[in-house]
């Protein structure tokens, strides 16, 4: 398979703060690629130095095999959705989906044929004369969407584009994404900070952090087999267990993470824990446990009782579920 | 309903309603809260009254003057209507003075735009902190400073033995600068005497009125806008052309409205530094001054007024305020 894009050992530093350091990476042609991570971890700014809106310090990008520093933005045949969409406020929709085809200079008819194809594409058709203020926001994110993509881009870029939307609209246009990156076949490299919408939409994820990165895998992987105490905590929230209480467990002294859903009440036979609180969040609730000085939390099912606040149960786990993180600090 | 005793409830309260704060001043603040239409009419109306009546009262009184004419033997302002005062700007000499002060205007506008389009790109898009300080005080300046004495001191910069020949001398370009003064109509004897030297105390002079709107319009463009644009292929010309400039051109029309009717009303400058030829202003003087023609005065005082409205409309026609 095809590389579309690789980083050979990139960094790019501003004064003093290493926003992307030494990154490897390497994606694939055809994949819906996550990059995820908290603000300031560097996902950005490597979805920047893909676009060239920025330069990196040091080390070897490649698109397609074509070495690309100091290649200018309007050079790449990438295009990015913005997170703020960036829709020209004097144009109207047509002439801004338009944009880069007028750009290239394809004719007035050609273009706007295009451009109304791809606001189809995006489920908008018949909105070509409004202006970007007159629509919502999901409209607006579908409009960026059929900017970018009537280029016909080798590798699409989307920098948080779900951030400003309601939950409901997000779910609806994650599935819609992923249906449109299937059918097109474009390479689609995604930025979120959002752990749901990596796992469910990539074929891959990049979990950063510090500028580093810091596993990367499919969904499973990363949600099932985490290698840092990082990816454990941030994604999936799951329970990181110290090197000591896992050596009682299993006898090999390591971190292990364990994640609340594996956890189950038991009758008899468990850990002993009590409850010191819990956080109802509708489809089950999330109840914190104490363990001796062990902090753990565990999520009961909507049809199962809630044991009160204070109280002590027995708590009980698979040994396939607790997963060693051999070589974590 | 029964709680547990938390520490919050430990605080005695009377009420659920404090008291009020007495006084003229607390009964003021609740009679403008039920009534906000009363603190907006209070506030509006002295202004209301001052651009209504004494601003443009006066104005609109000294405009119906210009349908007055003057009795050309006895030389006194006859009171009927009639158009014969307007046609009177239509003779060659006033013609000319018109002419030459919308000219003067336009050319001064153009240039003020062109220089200051830059200096507001760069404060708006990169000065940060002590730079955009120093931006706004480097812009400013010039105003708190009294315009009579700027407009002396550049007829001295601009004289025959001024800073300027000095300058071009230091440097062997006295021929440039020979060969500029011998152009025709734009030359003179020297700069200070010439139409070129009047341009310049004008572009000086109004400059700041044009950088700052200039300044505000770019300050809106947010830089995913110009982001977006070099994404989609655009190299930093075609950005300029189809994202920057027509989404700074409400400022650019904005200080242009300034600079322009400035420009057009302005009588001290080019009595001071120029040729001594008359532009509206001076003649508006001369007319209601010496000659005590108070209809052709004002006549000529609706001329920027006209000249401007027509300006609006055609900028508003080509979509020039599109963008706000």
């Amino acid at each position: 398979m095809t590389t579309a894009v690789s980083f050979a050992k990139v960094s790019r530093h501003f004064g003093a703060v290493r926003a992307v350091d030494d990154v490897d990476l390497s994606i694939a042609e055809g994949e819906f690629f996550a990059m995820l991570g908290p603000s300031g971890s560097g996902k950005t700014t490597c979805l920047r130095l893909i676009a060239g809106f920025e330069q990196p310090t040091s080390g070897h990008i490649e698109i397609f095999g074509t070495t690309v520093e100091h290649v200018p933005p309007y050079r790449r045949n990438v295009n990015t959705v913005f997170q703020d969409y960036a829709l020209f406020p004097h144009m109207n929709i047509i002439d801004n989906v338009a944009y880069g085809l007028m750009i290239r200079g394809m004719n007035k008819a050609d273009r706007h044929a295009a451009a109304n194809e791809a606001l189809e594409l995006v489920a908008l058709p018949g909105y070509g004369e409004r202006r970007p203020g007159q629509l919502s926001g999901g409209q607006r994110q579908r409009v960026a969407l059929a900017r970018a993509l009537v280029n016909k881009p080798k590798v699409l870029l989307l920098d948080e584009p779900l951030g400003a939307l309601d939950l409901k609209l997000r779910e609806q246009m994650q599935e819609e994404l992923k249906t449109l990156q299937r059918k097109l076949g474009i390479t689609f490299v995604f930025v979120t900070h959002d752990q749901g919408e990596a796992l469910s939409m990539a074929d891959r994820v990049a979990v950063f952090n510090d500028g580093k990165i810091q596993q990367v895998g499919s969904p499973q992987d990363i949600y099932q087999r985490p290698q840092s105490r990082f990816v454990a905590d941030f994604v999936g929230s799951s329970n990181v267990l110290e090197p000591d209480f896992v050596k009682q467990l299993t006898g090999k002294e390591s971190f292990a993470s364990l994640r609340p859903e594996a956890i189950r009440i038991v009758a008899a036979d468990g850990h002993s824990a009590t409850v010191t609180g819990n956080s109802y969040l509708g489809g089950n609730t999330r109840i914190t446990l104490a363990l001796g000085d062990i902090r753990i939390s565990a999520l009961i099912p909507a049809d199962q009782n809630v044991p009160e606040t204070g109280s002590t149960i027995q708590i009980s786990w698979q040994e396939s579920d607790l997963h060693l993180m051999e070589g974590a600090q | 309903m029964t709680t547990s005793a938390s520490p919050a409830t430990t605080v005695q309260r009377e009420s659920a309603v404090l008291p009020g704060q007495g006084g003229i001043t607390g009964a003021l603040s609740d009679k403008f809260w039920r009534n906000p239409k009363l603190l907006l009419i209070l506030m509006l109306t002295p202004p209301a009254l001052w651009l209504g009546i004494i601003y443009l009262g006066s104005l609109f009184a000294l405009l119906a003057q210009s349908f007055f004419s003057i009795d050309e033997f006895s030389g006194m302002v006859q009171y009927e209507l009639t158009l014969k005062t307007y046609g009177e700007l239509f003779r060659p000499a006033n013609l000319d003075i018109i002419i030459r002060t919308v000219s003067m205007a336009v050319i001064v506008t153009l240039a003020a735009a062109c220089v200051a389009f830059p200096i507001g790109y760069f404060a708006a898009r990169y000065a940060r902190g002590k730079w955009k300080a120093l931006f706004y005080i480097g812009v400013m300046l010039p105003l708190w400073s009294s315009y009579l004495v700027k407009v002396y001191a550049w007829k001295l910069i601009l004289a025959k033995e001024g800073i300027l020949t000095w300058i071009f001398t230091k440097l062997h370009l006295t021929w440039l600068l020979e060969a500029w003064l011998t152009i025709p109509i734009i030359g003179g004897y020297s700069l200070s005497v010439s139409y070129t030297g009047t341009f310049l105390v004008f572009l000086y002079v109004w400059l700041p009125f044009m950088v700052l709107p200039v300044q505000a319009a770019l300050e809106r463009v947010p830089g995913s806008f110009i982001e977006a644009s070099g994404d989609l292929g655009a190299t930093p010309g075609q950005t300029f052309r189809h994202v920057i400039f027509p989404l700074a051109l409400p400022g650019i029309v904005a200080g242009s409205i300034f600079t322009f009717s400035l420009t057009l009303g302005d009588y001290i400058i080019p009595q001071i530094v120029g040729s001594s030829r008359l532009f509206i202003g001076q003649a508006v003087y001369a007319q209601q001054g010496t000659a005590g023609n108070i209809p052709l005065a004002a006549a000529f005082t609706v001329v920027p007024i006209v000249i401007m409205g027509f300006y609006l409309w055609g900028a508003k026609r080509m979509g020039a305020f599109d963008a706000l």
